[in-house]
């Protein structure tokens, strides 16, 4: 059936990649002459907000903290499809949150969950797996009863999977 | 068979925080995947999620395409009287899921 | 060849041939991972991935495990129909330990049977219902329930007797180069494990912790389903999910992976 001779895989990967890095490479040079920023991972500023449309419309010109909300979530996702995130708001006594909404600077759905809560909350904290269409930067912001606003940054780096699956 | 599955503590102290943990079997189907055809599949993700404690709403999440499939929540309620709670799930279909857990408060 | 050499050479050999006669096997095959130094898919993913299949609510594969366990006593089939638990009664008890000798030659059928083709061949002969269709729902949940029963124990299948010609070839389909790649099973996961490609490290690739909720799939999914990815990866003809010869590197890969312990469900990117 196969009559070449054996090529290591090393080689194929080689084979396969030196297009991609040379378009890299080629996208760099562009970046450079145009004065365009840098990739988003080496300028990660978590006090700044991404400019997300759905995000400003809610915020409705609002000023937020950056401190109390809480956003735990890997900084490398294994699989975009299901990355844990858990939310909480620190130290906020049961009855004083109303709602936590998270959003998303790249998924084609950036309002990807907004969580109500009732008067029987005991905590704030919720666990849940979100979907990721990229490396993004997230935002987790809570609204507080008494109408402050708590947020938090999170950049996450997505991979794809090694053998592009078809099947 | 709607398949979901629920964890509460067995037994919980009035007045005490507790866990409730739920995952749902549902592909939460985004609409931006073509099938073998190259034909779009069309979208049909959970959109509403109500947790009832005997009969008042106790958490509701507006969901999207943004959770990942066959999705988990785990959120905290306060232990009031004992009865059950009550899941109801609504998606784009027009399915309705529900699943129910018993809550057991001792004094 | 001096006639001296090879005779001398032939006396050296005898007692072992000898041995081999008089025990009735072929001499052992031989492994190119020793027993020793197997590990688990678990040991190449990520920390998320193994926290995820050790959580036995968050695992997603668990609701597939669940859905078998009520289709295990689901009734099916003409006249009233019998379930599993008819005849098997706490699948806990009865199954324990099977799937870890599975696939495994089935005498009555005269062929080679994985747990997927002996649930079927339940519902057809004993049950007289409609076998469960590959890759379906139901099929994959009581293939994930009946596996799950042996969480935890050591695989170990035989591959003499009747067994072993679908040893052999499966054997043989494992260390074939195919597809526009032009590599075979082994030049990923016997000559390159533990190594990167793109952005995850190659496994050993065993058969352990199947049917396994793949990230990736953002489902549950058989073996052969798995097979079947790789196949697609060095662009090589996909064989059908229950096909012979994917039945056939079953078995191989089931050897191959003596000693590791049955994860089922497994999750994996």
């Amino acid at each position: 059936m196969n009559t070449r001779e054996p090529v290591s895989p090393q080689r194929r990967l080689s084979a396969a990649g030196a297009r991609r890095r040379a378009l890299l490479a080629g996208a760099g040079a562009l970046a450079a002459t145009q004065g365009l920023p840098a990739l988003a991972q080496s300028q990660f500023n978590a006090n700044e907000l991404p400019p997300i449309p759905a995000l400003n419309e809610y915020l409705a010109g609002r000023r937020v903290q950056f401190n109390r909300m809480q956003l735990e979530i890997p900084r490398v996702a294994d699989n975009g499809n299901s990355v844990p995130v858990k939310l909480g708001v620190l130290g906020a006594a049961p009855g004083s949150v109303q709602s936590i909404h998270l959003f998303s600077e790249v998924n084609p759905v950036p309002r990807m969950a907004v969580f109500h809560f009732s008067p029987l909350a005991a905590r704030y904290d919720i666990e849940s797996r979100v979907r990721l269409a990229g490396t993004q930067r997230i935002v987790a912001l809570a609204t507080l009863t008494d109408g402050t606003l708590c947020v938090k940054v999170a950049e996450v780096v997505v991979s794809i999977a090694a053998c592009l699956d078809g099947n | 068979m709607a398949d979901a599955r629920v964890q509460v503590p067995a037994q919980i102290k009035r007045g005490a925080p507790f866990e409730v943990k739920i995952a749902i079997r549902h592909a939460m189907e985004t609409g931006y995947r073509v099938d073998d055809v190259g034909k779009p599949i069309k979208r049909n993700v959970i959109r509403e999620f109500v947790c009832k404690y005997n009969g008042a709403e106790a958490l509701r999440v507006d969901m999207s395409s943004g959770f990942a499939a066959n999705p988990l929540l785990q959120f905290w309620l306060t232990a009031g009287d004992s009865g059950e709670l009550v899941f109801e799930w609504l998606d784009d279909s027009g399915a309705r899921g529900t699943e129910r857990a018993a809550i057991n408060v001792t004094a | 060849m001096k006639p001296a050499r090879s005779a001398s050479r032939l006396c050296q050999r005898l007692p072992a041939l000898l041995l081999a006669a008089l025990a009735g096997t072929a001499p052992a095959q031989q492994r190119v991972i020793p027993l020793t130094e197997l590990k688990s898919g678990l040991a190449y993913t990520g920390e998320d991935v193994r926290a995820l299949q050790g959580d036995d609510f968050a695992n997603p594969g668990m609701l597939w495990v669940e859905r078998g366990e009520k289709l295990w006593s689901t009734p099916a089939g003409a006249g009233g129909g019998q379930s599993c638990a008819s005849c098997h009664q706490d699948a806990k008890a009865s199954m324990k330990g099977v799937s870890t000798r599975y696939p495994a030659f089935d005498t009555a059928a005269g062929r080679l049977f994985n747990i997927e083709a002996r649930i079927n061949a339940c519902r057809t002969d004993r049950q007289k219902a409609e076998a469960l269709k590959p890759e379906s729902e139901d099929l994959l949940a009581l293939t994930a329930y009946i596996n799950h029963q042996s969480q935890g124990l050591p695989i170990k299948v035989a591959i003499d007797g009747p067994a072993r010609p679908y040893f052999e070839r499966g054997r043989d389909f494992y260390y074939t180069k195919r597809g526009q790649m032009n590599m075979s099973c082994a030049t990923c996961h016997e000559a390159n494990f533990g190594k990167r490609l793109f952005a995850e490290t190659i496994s050993q690739g065993h058969p352990n912790a199947y049917p396994i909720y793949r990230l990736e799939w953002q489902t549950m999914g058989s073996l052969h389903r798995r097979m079947r990815s790789c196949l697609f990866g060095v662009r090589a003809e996909l064989l059908p999910v229950g096909s012979p010869p994917l039945l056939d590197l079953e078995l191989f890969l089931a050897w191959r992976a003596e000693g590791l312990k049955v994860e089922t469900p497994g999750v994996r990117r």
